[in-house]
């Protein structure tokens, strides 16, 4: 597994490059092993209708990942179990070595370093673009701090630099529902990054974006790459093509190939799901 | 119904301005009880009994239809049961005005005089302490507090939202009438309370009496007018604010939107009982008809009509449809419910935004 060897000097050269973009991953979380997230034999049924069948899969510590799928394949729904929406009706899904989110509910596994861009995107409309990242950024999220909560100095450094890195630092007064659908896609990763989590799950984040924007949209993603583990569903093959190193091809509730976009692509039965039987 | 409202409105429409004018009408309606207590009768300038406790009448609503507004119009959480805890807060208060009468009611006993007509001895334990005015404020607080927490609690906590929550809380309030109208639950039943006597001593119908409960209702209004401004503006507002537009995303940055659901919903819940115990020494009678299903569906439509999410819009409405019902109660009785389902039905589908809305886009031009 390539991600294995990412090892601590690498991470250190990332953190350099990077900069300005979100804060490095924890050292708190134990990923011994290498991996960051495992999903092992997951089973998801609705009404009997299986939307993930025995699905084992793990992202390495640093890797950006690509999943690639038909419609109804099922990543929507690994998203939703990963991060506490969904329930699996039976396997594991862990974070690290030693936490197993499906004990843990949204705010905690939210709290617990995986941030999440839901395929339809969705921001906070009514506030301003601002107040959306304002909101998003790391720190204690209980109702009393919310009653005494300023904006410290160094938070207001950090919306800036957010701003920047999502190019709405000129609109950041204006109201997040008066947005291009591409420019909520940014501001929504704008706000994972804000919570600084240490996995990403983004969920076709690219789509209803104009080329140029997908081309700003993958130049960030690569630039995160190191410092967080990514994990990216996408239909838009070029966009793929683009950043991904490792692409897992889902199809049926479970994994159907896994390997370079070359070689999956090239697999009979990827072939075969994509085209129809 | 969920249309987002913006707080950058409220915010344009010029804060300094809303306030200097909100401040100058909440003084001169303290110049209606100096009109009632200070001027005699046959002055020109005398406000009549009627008029203050009409007004005084519907401060308390409109006390109500704030509290409504931090649910509804901010958290989106449409709560049809909101009478309930207007009502308890009154019951809270009766309580307490009851025992004031002592020996001056038609049985002369020292018990209340439907506790007589129902053939009872002795006070029930749930009575006990109610002659005592901290008591009873304790009781308008936390009992309806308490009721809020529980049951927000466990409708949260099983994350029922929407028409189902709606429907929950207007349940509860109904179930909570047919309680209170048995006898035998021991808050006089379908009369409920009424026939007061005093005060902390002072006789009720007395003019100065009137005039500082009529005070203390403006107080109350100013106070939570000025606390729902800081909530709604500080980031436990923008909270609110987010779970009605997108509580899953508010979920994925990390909160926990039941604490902050329970939060308001208490605030609010115990917001409506202070407005109901005001109510009932100023208007003389409390009873279980306060918990019918349309009583809480009517602070809904002052809300709406008023403007969601506007906290003065709410102030407005509940003003605007209270004083035309007690216009149209008199000159026509029979078409009031006819009047007010019109209004209703014309607020949504005209004004989206309720009547402060439309105010501020005709500022805007
Ligand atoms: N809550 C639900 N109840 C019933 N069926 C569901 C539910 N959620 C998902 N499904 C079904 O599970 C299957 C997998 O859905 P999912 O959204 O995960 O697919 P997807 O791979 O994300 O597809 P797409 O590329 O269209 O987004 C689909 O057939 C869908 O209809
Ligand atoms: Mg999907």
């Amino acid at each position: 597994m390539s991600a294995a060897s990412t090892t601590q000097s690498q991470r250190e050269n990332w953190e350099g490059e990077a900069r300005g973009l979100a804060h490095p991953v924890d050292g708190k979380l134990d990923t011994r092993h290498g991996a960051i997230l495992y999903l092992d034999d997951v089973t998801v049924s609705f009404d009997g209708f299986r939307a993930l069948n025995k699905l084992t899969l793990d992202i390495g510590v640093g890797e950006l990942r690509c999943i690639i799928g038909p419609n109804g394949a099922g990543k929507t729904t690994m998203m939703d179990v990963i991060t506490g929406k969904t329930r699996p009706d039976s396997g594991s899904v862990f974070f690290g070595q030693t936490i197993d989110l499906t004990r843990h509910t949204e705010p905690e596994i939210a709290q617990l370093g995986i941030g999440r861009k839901f395929q339809k995107p969705t921001v906070f409309e009514a506030m301003s673009v601002h107040d959306n990242l304002a909101l998003a950024l790391a720190g204690n999220k209980s109702v009393w701090a919310s009653l005494r909560s300023r904006l410290t100095g160094a938070q207001r450094d950090r919306i800036g630099e957010l701003l920047a890195t999502i190019r709405l630092t000129e609109q950041h007064q204006r109201q997040a529902g008066l947005l291009s659908h591409g420019q909520k896609q940014w501001l929504e990763i704008g706000m994972l990054l804000a919570q600084e989590p240490q996995l990403l799950l983004l969920d076709e984040p690219v789509a209803g974006m104009t080329d140029a924007e997908t081309e700003k949209t993958a130049e960030l993603l690569l630039t995160l790459k190191g410092k967080h583990s990514l994990m990216v569903v996408e239909h838009d093959m070029d966009f793929v093509g683009s950043i991904a190193q490792k692409v897992t091809v889902l199809a049926e509730g479970s994994v159907l190939a896994e390997g370079s976009l070359a070689q999956v692509q090239a697999d009979e039965r990827v072939i075969e799901v994509y085209l129809g039987r | 119904m969920s249309q987002p409202y913006s707080l950058k409105l409220a915010a344009a429409a010029g804060p300094r301005a809303t306030t200097l004018g909100l401040g100058l009408l909440l003084a001169l309606l303290m110049l209606l009880p100096l009109g009632h207590w200070a001027l005699p009768e046959g002055h020109a300038l005398h406000v009549s009994a009627y008029t203050l406790t009409l007004t005084g009448k519907i401060l308390c609503y409109a006390i109500v239809a704030l509290a409504m507004d931090l649910v509804w119009g901010y958290t989106g959480l449409l709560s049809l049961g909101h009478g309930l805890f207007f009502a308890l807060g009154g019951y809270g208060m009766g309580m307490y005005l009851m025992r004031q009468i002592g020996r001056d009611g038609n049985y002369q006993s020292d018990l209340p005089d439907f506790m007589v007509f129902l053939d009872w001895k002795t006070l029930p334990w749930f009575w006990q302490g109610s002659e005592h005015f901290a008591w009873a404020l304790l009781v308008i607080v936390l009992v309806p507090g308490l009721l809020a927490l529980v049951f927000g609690w466990l409708a949260f906590r099983s994350r029922i939202k929407g028409v189902y929550f709606s429907i929950m809380t207007q349940a509860l309030t109904f179930a909570a009438m047919l309680l209170f109208f048995r006898n035998e639950t021991g808050f006089g039943g379908n009369n409920g309370f009424t026939d007061f006597k005093r005060i902390l001593g002072f006789g009720i119908a007395e003019p100065a009496t009137r005039a500082v409960l009529f005070a203390a209702t403006v107080l109350l209004l100013a106070l939570a007018l000025w606390g729902a401004f800081w909530l709604v503006h500080s980031k436990f507002g923008r909270i609110l604010t987010a779970i009605r537009d997108a509580e899953s995303r508010l979920m994925f940055c990390g909160y926990n939107p039941l604490y902050y659901k329970l939060a308001i919903w208490v605030l609010s819940a115990v917001l409506c009982a202070l407005a109901g115990a005001l109510y009932v020494p100023q208007v003389g009678i409390i009873n279980p008809s306060e918990m019918s299903p349309g009583n809480s569906i009517e602070i809904a439509i002052w809300v709406a009509l008023g403007g969601r999410g506007t906290l003065i819009g709410p102030v407005l409405g509940a003003a605007i449809v209270n004083g035309a019902k007690s216009w149209f109660t008199v000159a026509f009785p029979e078409y009031w419910l006819f009047f007010l389902g019109f209004l209703f039905i014309a607020a949504t589908l005209l004004l989206p935004n309720g009547v402060l809305g439309l105010l501020r886009k005709k500022g805007d031009r």
